[in-house]
């Protein structure tokens, strides 16, 4: 079942002819999806999600909650759990005060409310804490404070815009660890925001990578990593190497290129990928994907190493291939290894995959 | 896996349009449907704003024009023509207000810095004290501060005639009249102004960039002269600005020290002998001048920035070591001590003495509770108190339940016209008090639409109106500046979970204002209370005010009744500032806001 759909919605801040901070957005999120906005800082995520709370009306465009309408439906009529970055509490009230804010405003009994209260701050393991003023609190527990007071009113759509970028590391990944436990057994459909991709890939159901205002793919994390539609969400979501290779020959659901070996290889690509002979094909491959070797044969290619940098779990290197930079991480990379060496590299067919630019 | 379609195909949605208003209670639910709706239109902020501005216009602008149209209606332009003409009244008043202003802005820029120098960079025994008590002098209400002035330091002054009889002089010795002793009044009252932003810039100051210089081999004094100096000088220009363009508007000072050639006393006295239209023309005048003052500021405060790059080190104060420069340095901090309460001492004093007893002696001989008795059980003296609480209290309800609306407008609501509007309140704080009374005058002495089509000169809501215009942006300046300390997340976090917008503004946003709203409206109830500029200019009989009532009883020479009504207004500020300093953030609002009293 569709729970939220956006439909080419847009939005223009100042004068009509300004670029769109959001443009021709088409997403549609299922009942229970945790799905997230991922892109660089200003790309527009929080602009769309602040149009699905009802703070900012599109420009263009619709926005569904099931089957109803509510593009320009007010924010207090939405029924939508917000997180804020900066997590909003309000300083004059106390914990419990704060959560229980929302009930209020939709007159549960006194009764009831506490006994809700009670149950959400146990939920975010914050039970006891009731009576605490905001400000003795640390980062983490009003973060948890500001999920407990979006998640006690049972809204329709949780809306979690970057809450977790203003903690540190360690605090960072368990709390994402709860977060979607939490949302997992409340059910509640949930938008989240980040620019952090491996938070939206560990967290997520389905990313919709933006930049600048557009939505560049929507996917499973799988996918997104694994068969990236162009080259800046192959380049953001992990590292990729990005090869421009001439095209001889292409198929529906392949393209052949030439390597820089002069050999010919056939590499998967999307069916609208567009590419005639002639033409010249983007190809992403990972640089763990790279393997190293000493022979040469067919799609390997060779090149001269100008960085290398030990990390522990792996060798990076950068290896110039005629002209080319391509990094490589090598798990086991010959010993005495050294910048200046020839090597070859093992580029797998099966490892590439044809990108829009 | 094949392609992955960037957008899902929407087709599996019905397309279903209008929002599904639940059916049951019909009418009134759709109205109010509509009219919350209505807070989050497109239109909203306009419906917020247009009664505000009409306000504004009316009360501010308006009166203005009329103004200007009062000094031009009789003779055309002959009035202004007397501003260029070599000789005559009008040109050296100008002139003198001037000559006033300028002297003011360097006698306090020279006591402001040097203070601000002193008490933030050295350390010395009587310091706190003295950080204490440094506003103590320019928290005085402008008559009584005046007047006190005056009793310490004019030729019939406590200090100048102590000092002939320690002497033994034929005559006072160092006493101060006419300009010298306006002078003195400016600048114990204004020199605040650049102490206040002087300590300021110099506590956000970054010490690491004087080490710099110092690290690079600059001497101390090349330090201050190519590093120091020149971070505090967009502190010391606004400071400057603020100066002169209350110098230009004093008008106490001038009055009791018999300065009449000033464009203040010039519009006081042409009104005082009916002639209104020249007194309209000294007030357009003085009027332009304030204005082009305060988008000067604007200007100035837009473009200026040196803000410390880092931040939590505090500037580091040189303790003073030499057994002789502590000796010295206790005997200033004595001295100034002294010298920053006389003022508030003298006025205690006098209203202890009994009327008519001070005549050729350096103190008063006589001493009685009297003159506090006849206040309050004599009920024609204690009437002007009651009018100035009356007064007073209904002006600041009106500052703070608009004030409060355009700072919530011009902080948090996007709409056209939001820096007019901005504008305009700050239009009503710069212009002089004399120059609101003129403008008052010109445009209500006829009926009005602002008045309803009532006559407002001669009747008692002249008063309160009068107060409304020029303290409404102290409550505007004291609300926008806890404002400025909310996150706007905070009520779009009401609106989330549910808050219509009403609700939103007040269980948060008001809420959260409060401590500033409250500040703010103190200091206008305080200012009110004392206010004596414009009121000398439009009281009625029944009308007059405390300051009012003051300044005639100096005219008579009770001067101890007038000290006991003074001592009076000094207890409430006291009182007033114990209270805003208990309300936490309102502190830092109340002190934003008291930067621009004027
Ligand atoms: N209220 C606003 N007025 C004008 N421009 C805005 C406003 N909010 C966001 N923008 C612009 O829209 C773009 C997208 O911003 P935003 O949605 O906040 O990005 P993100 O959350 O992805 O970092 C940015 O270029 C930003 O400058
Ligand atoms: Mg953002």
């Amino acid at each position: 079942m569709i729970d939220v759909t956006l439909e080419s919605v847009s939005k223009r801040f100042g004068r009509a002819g300004d670029t769109a901070a959001v443009d021709d957005v088409d997403i549609t999120i299922a009942a229970g999806e945790f799905f997230t906005l991922l892109g660089p800082s200003g790309c527009g995520k929080t602009t769309t999600l602040r149009m699905v709370a009802g703070f900012y009306f599109p420009s263009s465009g619709r926005i569904r909650f099931g089957d109803q309408d509510v593009t320009r439906r007010p924010p207090n009529k939405r029924d939508t759990g917000m997180v804020f970055q900066n997590y909003a509490l309000f300083p004059h009230m106390s914990v419990a005060q704060n959560v229980a804010y929302g009930l209020k405003i939709r007159k549960v009994g006194r009764a009831e409310s506490k006994r809700r209260v009670e149950e959400a701050l146990a939920q975010v393991h914050l039970a006891g804490y009731g009576e605490r003023r905001i400000d003795q609190l640390s980062g983490g527990q009003q973060q948890r404070v500001a999920l407990a007071r979006a998640l006690v009113i049972r809204p329709r759509t949780l809306l979690l815009d970057e809450p977790l970028s203003n903690l540190d590391a360690k605090l960072r990944e368990e709390t994402r660890v709860e977060i979607r436990r939490i949302q997992r057994e409340a059910g509640t459909t949930s938008l989240y925001v980040t620019h952090d991709q491996a938070e939206a890939m560990a967290m997520s159901d389905r990313i919709a990578v933006m930049e600048s205002g557009r939505v560049r793919q929507i996917g499973a994390p799988q996918e997104i990593y694994h068969r990236p539609a162009t080259s800046f969400v192959a380049r953001f979501i992990g590292r990729s190497n990005v090869l421009s290779l001439p095209v001889l020959g292409a198929g529906p659901e392949t393209v052949t290129v030439r390597l820089p070996d002069d050999s010919q290889v056939s590499v998967a690509a999307p069916t609208d990928h567009g590419l005639g002979t002639g033409a010249t094909a983007l190809v992403s491959i990972r640089p763990e994907h790279i393997g190293l070797t000493s022979a040469t044969e067919p799609g390997v290619v060779t090149g001269r190493v100008t960085e290398l940098e030990f990390t522990g779990m792996s060798t990076n290197l950068l290896v110039d291939v005629a002209g080319e930079a391509v990094q490589v991480a090598a798990v086991d990379p010959p010993a005495g290894l050294s910048v200046g060496d020839q090597l070859g590299l093992r580029l797998p067919r099966e490892r590439m995959w044809v990108v829009r630019p | 896996m094949s392609t992955i379609p960037a957008t899902p195909s929407p087709a599996t949605i019905p397309p279903v349009t209008g929002s599904p208003a639940p059916a049951g209670d019909g009418r009134r639910r759709r109205f109010t449907d509509r009219f919350t709706g209505g807070t989050n239109s497109r239109w909203f902020p306009y419906l917020l704003v247009l009664p505000l501005a009409l306000i504004l216009f009316g009360y501010v602008v308006q009166p203005m024009f009329a103004t200007f149209a009062e000094s031009v209606g009789v003779d055309a332009v002959a009035n202004y023509t007397s501003f260029f003409t070599n000789s005559g009244v009008a040109r050296s008043s100008l002139v003198t207000s001037l000559i006033i202003s300028a002297a003011s802005v360097l006698l306090c820029g020279i006591v402001g810095v040097a203070m601000a120098f002193l008490l933030k960079r050295f350390s010395f025994p009587g310091r706190r004290l003295i950080e204490a008590i440094i506003l103590v002098p320019a928290a005085l209400p402008p008559l009584i501060g005046a007047i006190s002035f005056q009793l310490l330091y004019s030729e019939t002054g406590i200090l100048p005639r102590g000092l002939q009889q320690i002497f033994g002089t034929a005559e006072p010795v160092l006493p101060f009249s006419g300009i010298a002793g306006v002078l003195v009044v400016h600048t114990f009252t204004m020199y605040p102004f650049f102490y206040l932003s002087a300590a300021a810039a110099l506590a956000g100051m970054d010490p690491s960039v004087e080490e710099a210089a110092y690290n690079l081999g600059a001497g101390r004094v090349r330090v201050w002269r190519t590093v120091l100096l020149p971070m505090l000088t967009p502190a010391l220009v606004s400071a400057s600005l603020l100066v002169f363009m209350t110098s230009l508007a004093s008008y106490t000072a001038p009055l009791l020290f018999g300065v009449d050639q000033t464009m203040t006393m010039q519009i006081y006295i042409n009104r005082t002998n009916g002639d209104l239209p020249m007194a309209s023309t000294y007030a357009s005048v003085l009027g332009v001048v304030s204005v082009l003052f305060l988008l000067g500021m604007r200007w100035y405060e837009g473009r200026r920035s040196y803000r410390s790059q880092s931040k939590g080190v505090a500037a580091h104060r040189r303790e003073i070591t030499n057994p002789l420069g502590r000796w010295l340095a206790l005997g200033a901090s004595l001295l100034a001590t002294v010298v920053l309460l006389a003022p508030v001492a003298t006025i205690a004093l006098v209203a202890f003495s009994a009327d008519g007893s001070w005549t050729t002696e350096v103190v008063p001989a006589a001493y009685t509770m009297q003159n506090f008795v006849t206040i309050f059980s004599d009920p024609n003296a204690f009437q002007p108190i009651l009018n100035s609480l009356q007064m007073s209290l209904l002006a600041t309800i009106g500052c703070i339940v608009i004030g409060v609306l355009i700072a919530y407008a011009v902080r948090r609501l996007d709409f056209r016209g939001r820096g007019v509007l901005d504008v305009a309140v700050m239009l009503a704080w710069a212009l002089p008090g004399t120059v609101v009374a003129i403008n008052l005058i010109s445009a209500f002495s006829t009926g009005n639409a602002f008045s309803f089509g009532q006559v407002l000169i001669g009747t008692f809501w002249i008063m309160p109106l009068a107060y409304f215009v020029r303290f409404l942006p102290l409550v505007f300046r004291s609300s926008a500046a806890t404002l400025a300390q909310i996150d706007p997340a905070l009520e779009e976090a009401a609106r989330n979970l549910g808050a219509s917008w009403w609700r939103a503004f007040g269980s948060v946003t008001l809420r959260l204002m409060l401590p500033g709203v409250i500040a703010g409206g103190l200091l206008a109830f305080v200012h009110g209370v004392g206010e004596f500029v414009a009121s000398v200019l439009i009281y009625t009989s029944q009308t007059a005010p405390i300051s009012v009532e003051i300044n005639n009883r100096m005219y008579s020479f009770e001067v101890g009744t007038a000290a006991a009504y003074g001592m009076l207004q000094v207890v409430l500020i006291f009182v007033v500032m114990v209270v805003s300093g208990r309300l936490e953030t309102g502190r830092r609002a109340s002190r934003e806001a008291a930067q621009w009293t004027a």
